[in-house]
């Protein structure tokens, strides 16, 4: 026994550094936490990227609920994440608010001329102010927010067909569920 | 902005050289000692290099210097907000730096960012029940090995005393 206690030693670390590294694959290390989840999202005020004098708040959004889907046109990721958006967004049951960050307008125009235009209403954060306060750090990112203004759910980086059907739209559903 | 004063900087201290290479030539050995301790600070230089921000006084860009250098940029999360590049840690930098002229505090504007980006963004992280087990898991493991010294000690010396009473002649050889 005492001779199989060194044994059993090494064992448990080998089982502590496997259980490390299979921790580490399950979940995306760049991701970091809201704290913005399931709170108000933060109140902004933002001009339309088609029509630049007209602006959106927070309040004019409140009554319905929407994808708020972080994008820019330089934003690599963005183009991967782009024809799930345009074949999920008519299916997911709520508005895709597109919010162009960081972008010149004339390049977010030319990106969805060529890539398409999945959006119902497009905003544009050129100095990427607001999006401080929502907690942004990149693009591509998404925030579905319910009909109260409240973040349901947070999602960084690109939204896969598998996140949709895993995450995404069983986070529809509950929200739905409970306040249709 | 940062990269081409890195550029600017980085020409410049080509520049520098030049100049100690043509003080050299007489071969001092004083000289390539400076040019040691110049290159050596040379490093350090640019990679302190931000965009320059209108301070009020030297005693603020040094309060600036200091917070930004506890922060954790979000993107690249093995870089400080004071080091970091990336488009996102200069937003913040500039955020911050608007924050500090309205006149707040550190612990304010720490405050500010982890309400958005989460403890994630602090160096130190405080003290909560997420964090519990990193603060003193070391204990544990400490007291955990101490616990199991104390049994071993104690086994081996029970078995020590039954000895005793029938072979004086072994022990202490067990280690």
């Amino acid at each position: 026994m005492n001779r199989l206690l060194p044994f059993i030693g090494f064992m448990l670390l080998v089982t502590l550094f496997g259980f490390g590294i299979w921790w580490n694959t399950q979940h995306d290390q760049s991701a970091i936490p809201s704290p913005l989840l399931n709170k108000p999202a933060p109140a902004f005020n933002l001009p339309k990227l088609y029509e630049p004098t007209q602006t959106v708040s927070k309040n004019d959004l409140l009554g319905k609920p929407y994808l708020l889907n972080v994008f820019a046109s330089w934003c690599i990721e963005c183009g991967v994440e782009h024809p799930v958006l345009e074949a999920e967004g008519p299916n997911l049951g709520v508005a895709l608010v597109g919010y162009n960050y960081k972008d010149a307008p004339a390049d977010a125009k030319r990106w969805l001329g060529e890539h398409g235009d999945p959006y119902n209403l497009l905003i544009a954060d050129q100095t990427g102010q607001t999006a401080i306060d929502f907690g942004v750090y990149g693009a591509p990112e998404s925030f579905l927010i319910d009909a109260k203004g409240v973040i349901r759910y947070k999602h960084i980086g690109p939204l896969t067909p598998d996140v949709v059907a895993k995450q995404l739209k069983p986070a529809i559903a509950a929200m739905l569920k409970e306040a249709p | 902005m940062s990269k081409l004063l890195r550029g600017r900087s980085l020409a410049g201290d080509a520049s520098a050289l030049k100049n100690i290479k043509a003080m050299a030539s007489p071969a001092s050995g004083l000289v390539r000692l400076l040019l040691v301790v110049l290159l050596a600070f040379a490093g350090s230089a640019h990679a302190q290099a931000i965009e320059p921000m209108p301070f009020a006084n030297h005693a603020q860009e040094l309060r600036f210097q200091h917070l930004t250098a506890q922060l954790r940029c979000p993107m690249c999360q093995n870089e400080t907000l004071a080091d970091s590049d990336a488009p996102i840690a200069r937003d913040l930098r500039n955020q911050i730096f608007r924050l500090m002229q309205q006149g707040k505090s550190d612990a304010e504007i720490k405050q500010y960012l982890v309400d958005r980006y989460s403890d994630f963004v602090l160096y130190d992280p405080p003290l909560n029940g997420d964090t519990w087990l990193l603060w003193f898991g070391p204990l544990l493991i400490l007291f955990g090995g101490a616990g199991v010294v104390v049994m071993a000690v104690r086994k081996r010396n029970r078995g020590n005393q039954v000895l005793a009473g029938q072979e004086p002649i072994e022990n202490g050889d067990d280690w």
